[in-house]
């Protein structure tokens, strides 16, 4: 099968007064059409920025350095600006961190989902674009109202679901969903995943959902990549990466998840993430890794396919081990 | 429109003309000045009059402007006449009303006043928009910048470089007054275009030195609105940055300028007596500047009052407006 | 975020002279308006060592000469050498400004710290009284306070006093604000488990915090407190006998500088008070810049 999204080498870094940070590291990545994979990994290492970067939306002091993004055969780096202002929510179509602020006080919601499609086809007659917007919404669980609503007469919930539903306006290709249940209460966070999941059979897209609750993962999600310091560290199925993790980080952060029970917050593993600034040489883990070596000092592991199908970056595997 | 909040924002109005009229009340009586023995004290160096028939004359004045009541009842005589628009008499024009004087000049200022407001804001807030607005070719956000160096300096001081430049160097212009020497007011289009010409390097001053703030504030406000989600998102559902800029960002961005509208008004009508005075314009700044000169303490006291009303009320009336603008306020 | 690897940290961090340098060259309003100050100061100084005081005063110098070698600003029509006036104008400027704002910033910076500090009553009080006053134009009722003084005994202090009896609530609001964001935050909570006393957590905890603020606010009341002075002397209000830079410019108004063709008698003071309020608003500027963030971002 053809991947629908192919990330290949992607590098991004931000220039700041004390240096280059270097927040995304050589990240490969595939995706089927259909697939879902879940994104993990501590608070900047790294998610939103490889997220924005599929976007092309890196902003300064950052800057994509090197890599492609390959949507449905398009390579998204190549494109103009104005094709990939097209591209944008067509091709691949991103989900909001902070949901809580993400549609504009003083517009009707309906004005903000028409002027999504008015973008990509400035031909289609008015009545046309509001009924996909209230299939839309339909799609969400909301009522029609909401179309002619502000923000601040919806709840949290339901300004997440506003920002689910303009994100299938176009029925893309690939939707990612940045940490969209992080601000939601518990119930309310169910509710929304089951909505992302509910949308994501009806148009077939690719998801990437990032998060840090990984029971949230492994109830919904297909495969579970894990990103530590910029770096890809593993790409796992769910059911491989919660049997049988391969890199010393996912071992340490599924160890660390309430026994008993997969469903839980990840706690965090002992030591300090390490400043992007100045990354620790050879594999960015060792200092913090219990089964570091010699090499791991040194030597940067590679990224290899193991046998399980698992991609894993880390000395322990392949013809070194 | 809320109930509550209508009659709360009557009563802040109210509680700054109280306090204003108070603040103009006590602090002349404190003050050991005697404003009617000032007036004629004066009179007498110039004119005729002996230290006796001052005296006298002081004790009539007193008597007829009320100073020789009790304090707590010239208070309450006070805050009477000001309820019923009566700002007393002027010792110098007597027996006109303070009133009459301040109608008579209140045209020209509120001209000038609020079609320069209103230019600067336009101005300043499209400029101040588009410098914060990273698509902004260079030369443009130069100009905004270099609008931004005004910021801070007096009108005033423009206008005197103004006078310098464009009147006295190159003649352009006239150096002040309200029309040509030798000019008669009336009806005709070549009387207007007289006082508009005289107005214009006042205006021009006004503008200039008010633009830089509004500039300023707008562009801080611009960087916050683009560095907020609904933007962000706006971008990733791939909308051209003409759209972004008219409905998400500068919409956003304006409501917060329009809460300033009154309190700047405040500053500009300062400003404006001042150039009025280096201009010799016709207006409540040459009211108030020949009524200093000439120690006119009512005209002095009342043109304060004035002014200080007008602008609580306006911007407890720019308040009532603000809900029409914005949604979140409207629905609450 | 602290690294692991200590020891790379110490060579590669650059030094904080070096970040101060890079942080001027993307501040172009701070560095501007401090060059622009230490100018007028360089200006002042001299001045002040090279002058003979009296030539700033009446019938000192031939009246109405034209700007020359002898005279560089030239004379006005009293007989004062106006290159004297103006050394002796930016000097009492400087002190109206510094004696006002610092005492507004004082004044205001403890108004607010009990405001914010104690709350309740005295909190709704204080910042009501703000509120009330900040809509009344200052300059208007300074116009009457100072109007209401004897215009022979007004000087330099007199006008410092009237331009700071309405200069204290911008620094009150300011700092108020601060003072109640700090007490939300770790540190002082913290300190106030660890058995501190209100005024060691005041002085110990919180001032510290607040002294970026409390300059600013500085900044801002210097400029408020000379910006006032000077359409208090332009109008009229001001120390009739003193060369205040306003006072100058108000007296070549009276006598007609323009339609007379003495144009070097007020351009002089124009020129020196706009590169006064010039610099301390860039300066004022650029401490905003400095305080947000979000603004330097965007450069
Ligand atoms: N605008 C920016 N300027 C400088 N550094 C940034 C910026 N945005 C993100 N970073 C840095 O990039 C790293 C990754 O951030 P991010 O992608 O937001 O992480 P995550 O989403 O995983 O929490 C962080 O270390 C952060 O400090
Ligand atoms: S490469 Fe070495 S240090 Fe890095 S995770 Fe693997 S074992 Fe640990
Ligand atoms: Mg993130």
């Amino acid at each position: 099968m053809k991947p629908v999204l192919k990330v290949v080498d992607l590098e991004v870094s931000y220039y700041t007064d004390a240096g280059r940070a270097k927040a995304l590291d050589r990240v490969n990545l595939e995706l089927n059409a259909g697939e879902k994979i879940g994104l993990v990994g501590e608070s900047g290492s790294g998610k939103s920025t490889m997220a924005l970067a599929m976007m092309r939306m890196i902003k300064p002091p950052g800057r994509i350095e090197h890599g492609q993004v390959i949507v449905d055969g398009n390579d998204l780096t190549s494109l103009s600006d104005e094709q990939m202002l097209k591209a944008r929510l067509s091709q691949i179509a991103y989900i909001p961190q902070g949901a809580m602020n993400s549609l504009n006080p003083v517009t009707r919601i309906g004005a903000q989902m028409i002027d999504a499609i008015k973008a990509h086809s400035p031909n289609m007659p008015k009545d046309k674009m509001r009924a996909r917007s209230l299939k839309a919404l339909e799609s969400v669980e909301l009522k029609p109202e909401v179309f002619r609503m502000y923000a601040h007469e919806l709840s949290g919930g339901m300004k997440q679901r506003v920002c689910i539903a303009i994100g299938i306006l176009l029925e893309p290709k690939v939707i990612i969903a940045d940490e969209p249940t992080s601000a939601l209460d518990v119930v309310t966070q169910r509710q929304v995943m089951e909505t992302i999941n509910k949308v994501q059979a009806e148009i077939g897209a690719a998801v990437i959902l990032i998060g840090h609750d990984m029971g949230l993962m492994a109830q919904s999600m297909d495969k579970v990549a894990v990103m530590y310091a910029g770096r890809l560290v593993e790409v796992s199925t769910v059911k491989e990466m919660f049997t049988a993790p391969k890199h010393p980080y996912s071992q340490a952060l599924i160890r660390s998840l309430p026994k008993l029970d997969v469903r839980g917050v990840f706690q965090g593993i002992p030591g300090l993430a390490p400043s992007l600034l100045r990354l620790p040489s050879g594999c960015a883990f060792h200092p913090r890794c219990q089964e570091a070596m010699d090499k791991c000092k040194t030597l940067r592991p590679e990224n290899q396919v193991l046998a399980s199908g698992s991609r894993v970056t880390c000395h322990l595997y392949g013809e070194g081990a | 429109m809320n109930f509550r909040l209508l009659s709360k924002r009557l009563l802040f109005l109210l509680m700054v003309v109280w306090a204003a009229s108070t603040i103009t009340f006590f602090i002349p009586r404190i003050s050991p000045k005697n404003p009617v023995r000032e007036r004629f004290a004066e009179l007498a160096r110039t004119g005729g009059f002996s230290p006796e028939d001052l005296e006298v004359i002081v004790a009539d004045y007193s008597q007829r402007f009320g100073l020789d009541k009790p304090l707590l009842q010239q208070y309450g005589d006070y805050m009477w006449g000001i309820l019923r628009f009566d700002l007393g008499i002027s010792l110098n024009k007597f027996p006109k009303t303070v009133m009459q004087l301040i109608y008579e000049s209140l045209p020209w200022t509120i001209g000038l006043v609020f079609i320069t407001t209103i230019l600067s804001f336009i101005l300043g807030n499209w400029l101040g928009a588009l410098a914060a607005w990273p698509r902004s070719p260079d030369w443009l956000k130069n100009i905004a910048t270099s609008f931004v160096l005004f910021q801070g300096v007096p009108p005033v001081l423009l206008g005197i470089l103004l006078i310098f430049f464009i009147g006295f160097k190159l003649k352009l212009l006239p150096l002040g007054g309200a029309y040509s020497i030798g000019t008669v007011p009336d009806q005709s289009i070549g009387f207007f275009l007289d006082v508009l010409r005289h107005q214009l390097l006042p205006g021009i001053a006004l503008v200039l030195g008010s633009v830089g703030g509004w500039v300023i504030s707008m562009r801080g406000m611009g960087v916050t609105i683009q560095g907020e989600d609904y933007v962000t998102f706006a971008e990733h559902k791939g909308l051209g940055p003409r759209v972004i800029f008219r409905d998400y960002y500068l919409r956003n961005a304006l409501l917060p300028q329009i809460t300033g509208l009154a309190l700047a008004l405040g500053n500009l009508v300062t400003s404006a007596i001042v150039v009025e005075g280096i201009f010799a314009l016709p207006g409540l700044g040459t009211m108030l500047n020949s009524a200093i000169r000439s120690n006119d303490f009512s005209v002095i006291y009342g043109i304060v009052l004035f002014i200080t009303i007008g602008i609580a009320t306006l911007m407890v009336i720019v308040e009532f407006l603000y809900p029409l603008l914005d949604p979140r306020i409207r629905h609450q | 975020m602290s690294s692991v690897t200590l020891s790379n940290t110490a060579i590669r961090q650059p030094n904080k002279v070096t970040l101060f340098f890079r942080y001027l060259r993307r501040n172009p309003s701070l560095t501007f308006g401090l060059l622009i100050m230490l100018f007028l100061v360089i200006f002042t100084v001299h001045g002040l060592l090279t002058i003979n005081t009296k030539d700033a005063y009446p019938l000192a110098v031939r009246p109405k000469m034209p700007p020359s070698f002898q005279y560089p600003l030239g004379t006005d029509f009293f007989g004062r050498d106006l290159y004297a006036a103006m050394v002796i104008g930016m000097w009492q400027t400087a002190v109206i400004g510094v004696f006002a704002g610092a005492l507004g910033t004082i004044i205001g910076t403890i108004f607010g710290f009990i405001s914010a500090y104690f709350g309740g009553f005295i909190d709704a009080a204080i910042t009501s009284i703000c509120q009330i006053l900040i809509p009344i134009p200052a300059f208007l009722i300074q116009v009457i306070i100072a109007g209401s003084i004897d215009k022979r005994s007004v000087t330099i202090l007199t006008m410092a006093w009237v331009v700071l009896l309405l200069a204290w609530m911008g620094p009150t609001l300011v700092i108020r604000a601060q003072v109640l964001s700090m007490k939300e935050r770790q540190f002082v909570s913290v300190a106030k488990l660890s058995g501190m006393t209100s005024l060691g957590i005041i002085f110990k905890e919180i001032l510290p915090n607040l002294l970026p603020f409390i300059a600013a606010a500085f900044i801002a009341q210097v400029f408020q407190a000379v910006f006032a002075s000077f359409y208090l002397a332009i109008v009229g209000l001001g120390p009739v006998r003193e060369p205040l830079l306003g006072n100058t410019i108000w007296s070549a108004q009276t006598q007609g500088a323009f339609f007379n063709g003495w144009w070097w008698w007020p351009i002089g003071p124009a020129v020196a008070m706009i590169l006064i309020l010039g610099s301390l608003a860039l300066i004022n500027m650029g401490m905003d810049e400095m305080a947000n963030p979000r603004i330097r971002r965007s450069e």
